[in-house]
């Protein structure tokens, strides 16, 4: 037993300690999906390891999988060189390994220092438990400069006092281990430094922490050594000092740079969608659209590529009426837009201007409805498919079926639900809809999400021929290789704010990695010369 | 003066028994609503709860095996509430409106079917019930200027099950506010995954809170029965469930207001009866049914945000599915 | 073989596990009347009897049917937009007051032609207004409409109460209850529409209400599965924020689905006051709000479901009323227990069977081709 262990771990020498995490072979499938393939994962004790990775690479299924939210389909995990199957959240919290959610686990109406007590009180009254609590949280702000009042009332805190009482949290179960989960992601920068003091004087403390992230600048400001993940495997690791983000971002978005040689659009058109200075914040006050100005000219593709949550969604959904933009304006068809003048998706609508929503499951389709209902979702009230009281049935029932054959959705039966389609096949009765109707702008977020090989190419060649009729499309994607294969033009979202502007034709993918994960500006800089 | 103070001091002391079962149900509401299961099925319970003690009591003679029974069978019922709603995530509501009418239509049934009273149980002899209780020199110390007539009229001479409905506040506060459950309880009608992630069991702390809301209707139901009346009589919860529920959202879901909300509803009720009949000068005669329906009224007011807001617990009525 | 692979098809959720899940209400009602010491067997014997053994209890059958299916569609409307009308019953009782109210303003002037559509008008009017105040609250205020329906339930018989008591009472009339409507305010009972008709059938309450009640069956199909205005309901119901995007405003239809609600409930009083007490009472609606919980669950929200539920009902209330009769053991209640165990089985525990019935089916169809297997 002991000899194999040591056989494996062979980089490291006799004598060191057994590495805080060790992950072996560890697999997991979701039906079709191969989140995680053969993942073999070592962490030094005592050490800050990043793993980065590009959306849906694998990671947060990992970390599932590591904290017991998720049980592996093979593989083997040692924490401190023993193996431990890990089931349950409490199987991973009496292993030592504390999670910080990118939502946090926090009862929003508790102070920090009930929060911080739940589920591991110290008696059956409260009374002992708090006073315990409350020396033991003395302690740890002590150690770790770890300061949050611990009578504040959660729900009043600020995001970033939340988090630390998230990981005071952890460490008040003698987590020795902390996994943190886009930390950042919720943070303002000065924030976000504040963090990283924190977690530098938990590792001094020997505590031992993994951070997924996709920001390349934050690993190589905090960490000891890197994995990174593409599609479900782990692809490289690297002592962080021995390399840069240039390589970790080729390493992310993979080395197959291949060309896209698509007929770009040479003769835009006017300027049908031109955003000026658009702001919007969110329920909560987080500004998640941040001064974004640009055009979107007839005939021409622009493509949104960023890591997901960066604030594209919002921009579709302000500019296709569904939210309302608390400062700035749009102009879209003639029709000036503004916080005094709202907009609502029936007026958008009425201007040509149509959107392919994200979201298919909950909003482009109504899963319960037949095809045929959910091919007229937005477009009910419109005057032809209306016959006196009615919705005229039968003819909405052949558009569907004319709709489903032009757009090539299997099967061709508007009397299916929606729901019973594949992914690829719901996703082109939603383009097909919102495409039929000729729109002279089209809103199109993740076109392709979830959709198989085959229906992308289509779906792909549908969008360039919209565009080569003289439709001006915004297209939002996470996935590069789309935004590259279509784009006449990209712009990268990150933290709300347009962070980089360049021509679809040549685009470089490196670069747009970069500006995507917020690498230094040099870098980022150093790389658009080259 | 001395009679319109007395008049105050009976006015009070019919507050309070009218106020007891409403007491009990709230905080019984409270321990379920807290862990995040609506219970519209109080009433249900409390009816439930009033025919079992009646008729254990009318059988056996003895108050207190009356009482006990009274609370397995209401204990039941919150376990089949917990079954529906808990096991098979069923609809919360729905699953309340049906004990709500099944106990409506079984009470009578069997009432009917065993005693053949038209829904009555027998009426009870007095050892069969929880009778008024003396305190210590009540006649002596009423003579003492008005602080007398209180400790005599309104304190002293209730039945045991009163007290216990008033020790029930600060015990359901104690257990809300002062233990580990209590912590568990509180954080899971807020947040089941914060719960979920700490390593607790959701379902477990959920079957917890309906069970002891169960108890405590029992306690309520038999009050009806076996302490205020002597039998049971069809349909004798008459909604009082129902304003238990709207002095619990009237005391935001917190033992201490809800008590008084209780007491509120509780006095509303005895000034409408005192005042039936009676000409008030220059407004004339007080519509009764105008103060019955105060406490609904207030409640719709309160929930539309117009005094306040009443915020429910976060995850009421979503059942808790683990994130996949 | 693992059982995943044979899947079980749509009819089976669809059409069994309802069945399925009446038939374990129905089974549990009948081991208490066994508890009570009756026959079950001969309990539904009487029942039936009691509801179709002559052509007056017929009349009484269709009669409560009529009532359950005003409630029945006015739960069901709410339902398909995800809202939850508790307070059918106090919406029949106020759209009642209308009705009794416009019939005492009118019946001395107006014919009955004129009256039928005023009624109808008041009994919707009223209903939907005492449907409105939860429904806004709920929409803009965020209030709770479960909460809400259940206290305008309490404030409506309050309401009732103080008005009968006080106000409306005949002067000299001991109950409280109005005058008589004069007949320009009765709607035709269908024993006198048969013998316009030169057939004689025996008197019951039953009246022309019931056509009513299934036109109304008809247009609420229309309305929910054939107009643009059923479309954004439904929307709604099964999904908010695509309601949003497709330019749908949910507040705006939840206030209007609720007033619809409201008015279809209110609809209890045409039969119940203009058709047969022919004057305005105290708790006419007799719990039928409630029933029509039941009914909505059981016939699935569909009109013809619910016309089927309906029936079911009023054949219990009216083969219950006959039972309790012929077994006093028995009382009229039992149909209420049978109804709370319906809502019980149909709605809380609706998911339940399924997985029982699932397995069940996989069980014979794995059998059925293995012995199909073995045969070739």
């Amino acid at each position: 037993m002991i000899a194999s262990a040591s056989q494996v771990s062979g980089s490291i020498a006799q004598g060191d300690p057994p590495p805080a995490i060790e992950l072996r072979g560890i697999d997991k499938r979701f039906g079709e999906v191969h989140a995680n393939r053969n993942v073999d994962l070592r962490v030094a004790a005592g050490t800050i390891h990043g793993i980065v990775g590009e959306n849906g690479a694998g990671k947060s299924t990992l970390m599932s999988i590591l904290y017991g939210f998720y049980e592996a389909d093979a593989g083997e995990i040692r924490i401190n060189g023993r193996p431990l199957q890990i089931r349950s959240a409490n199987d991973a919290l009496q292993a030592g390994i504390g999670m910080v959610h990118q939502h946090f686990m926090l009862v929003d109406t508790f102070s920090v220092l009930e929060n911080v007590m739940l589920g591991a009180e110290s008696g059956a009254v409260l009374s002992r438990s708090k006073t315990l609590a409350r020396r033991e949280l003395e302690r740890l702000e002590q150690d770790y400069g770890l300061r949050v009042d611990p009578d504040a009332v959660v729900e009043e805190l600020p995001v970033g006092e939340q988090q630390r009482a998230e990981i005071l949290k952890s460490l008040y179960r003698g987590a020795e281990i902390l996994i943190l989960d886009e930390p950042t992601g919720v943070l303002t920068p000065q924030e976000s430094d504040q963090l990283f003091e924190i977690l530098r004087s938990l590792k001094e403390r020997g505590v031992t922490i993994l951070l997924i992230t996709h920001k390349l600048r934050e690993i190589m400001d905090l960490t000891d050594f890197v994995s990174v993940m593409r599609q479900g495997e782990i692809v490289a690791h690297r002592r962080t000092s021995e390399t840069d983000q240039k390589e970790l971002a080729e390493l992310m978005v993979g080395r197959s740079i291949e060309q896209h040689d698509v007929n770009r659009s040479h003769t835009p058109g006017e300027a049908v969608l031109a955003v000026k200075n658009v702001s919007m914040r969110d329920a909560k006050g987080v500004t998640r659209v941040d001064d974004v100005s640009f055009e979107v000219r007839a005939g021409e593709i622009v493509g949104i590529a960023g890591v997901a949550g960066n604030g594209q969604t919002e921009l579709l959904e302000l500019l296709s009426g569904i939210r309302p933009l608390d400062s700035g304006s749009f102009h879209a068809n003639g029709r000036q837009v503004t916080p005094q003048n709202p907009c609502s998706p029936k007026d958008m609508r009425r201007l040509h201007v149509n959107h392919v929503p994200e979201d298919r499951h909950r909003l482009g389709l109504v899963m319960p409805f037949l095809a045929s209902e959910s091919s007229i979702l937005g477009y009910q009230d419109r005057g032809r498919i209306n016959k006196g009281l009615a919705l005229d049935y039968p003819l909405i029932i052949k558009d569907c079926a004319e709709m489903m054959r032009v757009f090539d959705v299997r099967p061709v039966d508007p009397m299916l639900r929606s729901s019973n389609f594949s992914g690829g096949n719901q996703q082109k009765i939603v383009l097909a809809r919102e495409m039929d109707k000729e729109p002279t702008l089209l809103l199109v977020g993740q076109p392709t999400r979830g959709v198989d090989v085959g229906a992308i190419e289509f779906i792909h060649g549908q969008l360039l021929s919209m565009r080569d009729r003289g439709c001006a499309i915004l297209l939002v994607s996470v996935e590069l290789d789309e935004i590259l294969a279509l784009s006449d033009r990209i712009l990268v979202m990150f933290e709300g704010r347009i962070v980089g502007d360049v021509a679809g034709a040549g685009a470089d993918k490196k670069q747009l990695g970069l500006l995507m994960a917020n690498a230094s500006p040099d870098a980022a800089e150093s790389e658009a010369v080259s | 003066m001395a009679e319109s103070y007395t008049f105050v001091l009976l006015t009070l002391d019919a507050a309070l028994r009218v106020a007891t079962p409403l007491v009990l149900c709230a905080m019984a509401g409270l321990l379920s609503e807290r862990s995040g299961i609506i219970d519209i099925s109080l009433e249900g319970k409390l009816l439930a709860g009033a025919f079992v003690a009646g008729t254990v009591a009318a059988v056996t003679g003895s108050a207190w095996l009356a009482l006990l029974t009274a609370m397995v069978a209401t204990a039941l019922l919150s376990l089949l509430h917990g079954f529906a709603c808990i096991t098979h995530r069923g609809n919360q509501v729905v699953s309340g409106l049906a004990i709500n009418i099944m106990v409506s239509g079984l009470t009578v049934v069997l009432g009917i079917a065993w005693f053949a009273r038209g829904g009555q149980t027998p009426s009870l002899q007095a050892a069969a019930r929880f009778m008024p209780i003396e305190f210590p020199l009540a006649e002596t110390l009423r003579a003492v200027p008005v602080l007398g007539p209180i400790y005599t009229e309104v304190l002293s001479g209730h039945n045991l099950l009163v007290y216990v409905a008033l020790a029930a506040v600060p015990f359901v506060y104690w257990v809300v506010y002062k233990t580990r459950f209590g912590l568990r309880l509180r954080a899971v009608g807020e947040n089941p995954q914060a719960v979920d992630t700490a390593g607790i069991s959701v379902t477990g702390l959920r079957y917890r809170g309906v069970l002891m809301c169960g108890l405590l209707c029992g306690i309520a139901g038999a009050y009806l029965s076996i302490a205020q009346n002597a039998s049971f009589v069809r349909e004798m919860s008459a909604g009082q469930g129902y304003i238990a529920l709207a002095a619990m959202i009237f005391g935001k879901w917190r033992p201490l207001p809800a008590l008084g909300a209780c007491l509120m509803f509780g006095l509303l009720d005895a000034i409408a009866i005192r005042l039936q009949g009676v000409e008030i000068e220059g407004f004339g005669e007080v519509p009764v049914q105008l103060i019955q329906a105060l406490p609904y009224i207030m409640t719709v007011v309160l929930l539309a945000g117009f005094i306040g807001k009443a915020v429910a617990p976060k995850a009421i009525g979503i059942p808790y599915v683990k994130e996949r | 073989m693992k059982a995943s692979h044979v899947s079980v098809p749509a009819w089976v959720t669809i059409g069994v596990v309802p069945v399925v899940n009446i038939a374990m209400a129905l089974f549990l009602s009948g081991l208490i009347i066994l508890l009570i010491g009756e026959n079950p067997i001969d309990a539904v014997q009487l029942i039936f009897i009691g509801a179709f053994g002559y052509d007056e209890a017929i009349g009484y059958t269709l009669y409560y049917t009529t009532n359950f299916i005003f409630t029945g569609l006015a739960v069901a409307i709410a339902f398909h937009a995800m809202l939850f009308n508790i307070g059918g019953e106090g919406q029949a009782y106020i759209g009642g007051l209308g009705i009794g109210l416009a019939i005492l303003a009118f019946d001395h002037t107006l014919p009955f032609w004129l009256m039928l559509p005023i009624m109808l008008s008041a009994g919707a009017l009223f209903g939907a207004a005492w449907a409105f105040i939860p429904a806004w609250a709920q929409a803009y205020r965020g209030s709770h409409i479960v909460i809400t329906t259940i206290m305008f339930n309490f404030i409506a018989s309050a309401l009732m109460v103080y008005l009968l008591v006080n106000v409306l009472v005949e002067p000299g009339n001991m109950s409280p209850e109005t005058r008589e409507f004069l007949p320009s305010g009765h709607l035709p009972f269908m024993h006198e529409v048969f013998a316009w008709f030169g057939i004689a059938i025996t008197k019951s309450p039953l009246n022309i209400s019931i056509f009513w009640a299934l036109i109304c069956c008809v247009l609420l199909w229309f309305y929910i599965w054939r107009t643009r205005w059923g479309y954004a309901l439904r929307t709604v119901g099964h999904s908010e924020r695509a309601a949003v995007y497709a330019g749908i405003r949910p507040q705006r239809v939840i206030v209007i689905t609720m007033c619809i609600s409201g008015a279809l409930a209110g609809f209890v009083g045409i039969n119940e006051l203009a058709g047969v007490q022919h004057r305005l009472l105290l708790n006419f609606t007799a719990g039928y709000g409630f029933t029509g919980i039941a009914v909505s669950l059981m016939g699935r929200n569909h009109p013809l479901g619910i016309v089927l539920a309906s029936l079911l009902f009023g054949i219990l209330y009216q083969g219950g009323a006959e039972l309790a009769f012929e077994m006093p053991k028995i009382s009229r209640e039992m149909v209420v227990t049978i109804q709370g165990l319906v809502i019980l089985f149909s709605g809380a525990l609706a998911y339940m069977s399924e997985p029982w019935v699932a397995r069940a089916y996989t069980f014979v169809a794995l059998g059925l081709t293995q012995q199909r297997a073995g045969e070739a």
